[in-house]
């Protein structure tokens, strides 16, 4: 059986719901509340690493592809930068050009909110790449590397 | 703000006692659980100090350095390490962090430095006065390390992504080889 026990995967699947909502909650409310766009990220890939512990990696690839994983990393850095780029228009790079809004409400603060989320993308699906690259990968050449050295 | 001192002590009590015991134990598994045991101790005692957000954020890359420490401990086979010291490197080290104080005394002093526990304000003080007019951020925090150190924070960004891009082209390289490989034969 791939994976852990079905005690296990039955808990995952209950929980990991929760776990993305509460990571995507740390993430949008920032600027607000205690948290951030790091924070929020690692608990989403937390969210994706438990999928992968419980289930294998296929499920979790199923769900999270490597290849999307790669594109969603890229493109959080790269919205990252073109949120920056967005503030030449009123004078300098990272001026804050969006909307300022009212203090206290989830739309205001201007383009903090948009970084929050573009670090999030960025982060959460990096930190599953790393994961799965050390979990899996390694221990393919590691086997492969001991196999070398017995030979 | 009610004294925390004790609870401090405490925590710093309980991070010490844990980093020598992952220093001397000779089970590296060991050694990766107290490393995290002092890890989550550092985030209760962030939340003692007043920084939710550090809390937090220690809180859960700790849990995913723990997850990814054990499961690269498991993968090793022999995990008991031997250990062996070094006279010569810890003494070279001694001598090199002797020298970097010294010239540090040297360039730093001659301009004087501030008294112990009054340390220079100047940029904090403008965080903090124009932190809620400027950015109408609620959490100063993230005030600080988005809008008024958005550069900083792209760094930090670029280092992860660089990071991640090594990580990748280190590891996936051989997995890679090898499903290629398997094709062949």
């Amino acid at each position: 059986m791939i994976g852990m026990t079905l005690i296990v995967k039955t808990i995952t699947d209950f929980v990991v719901g929760f776990i993305i909502v509460f990571g995507v909650y740390i993430v949008l409310y920032g600027h607000l509340t205690p948290g951030g766009g790091f924070a929020g990220g690692v608990i989403i890939a937390c969210a994706f690493i438990l999928a992968m512990l419980a289930h294998g990696k296929d499920v979790a690839f199923s769900k999270l592809p490597e290849k999307a994983a790669h594109i969603i990393d890229s493109g959080g850095a790269l919205a990252f930068l073109l949120i920056g780029w967005f503030g030449v228009t009123v004078g300098a790079f990272f001026m804050n050009a969006f909307g300022r809004g009212e203090v206290f409400r989830l739309l205001s603060s201007g383009m903090i909110l948009p970084l929050n989320i573009a670090i999030a993308f960025k982060v959460s699906s990096s930190l599953f790449l790393v994961f799965s690259a050390l979990a899996i990968f390694r221990r393919r050449s590691f086997r492969a590397m001991i196999e070398d050295e017995l030979a | 703000m009610e004294n925390i001192t004790p609870q401090l002590y405490a925590l710093l009590v309980f991070m010490i006692v844990g980093s020598v015991v992952a220093i001397e134990t000779r089970n590296l598994l060991s050694a990766v659980i107290s490393v995290a045991a002092v890890g989550f101790a550092l985030s209760v005692a962030f939340l003692f100090l007043g920084a939710p957000d550090i809390a937090i954020t220690q809180l859960v890359v700790e849990v995913l350095v723990l997850i990814i420490l054990i499961r690269g401990t498991i993968l090793l086979d022999n995990t008991a390490v031997e250990s062996h010291r070094d006279t010569l490197a810890v003494v070279t080290s001694l001598i090199f962090f002797g020298l970097l104080l010294g010239f540090g005394a040297m360039i730093f002093g001659g301009r004087g430095f501030p008294e112990f526990g009054e340390p220079v304000m100047r940029v904090s003080k403008v965080y903090v006065h124009t932190g809620l007019p400027a950015t109408y951020c609620a959490n100063i925090v993230t005030a600080v390390i988005l809008d008024f150190r958005a550069y900083d924070t792209m760094g930090e960004a670029s280092v992860l992504f660089t990071s991640i891009l090594g990580a990748m082209a280190l590891l996936r390289r051989d997995g890679k080889r090898k499903e290629e490989e398997v094709v062949a034969a």
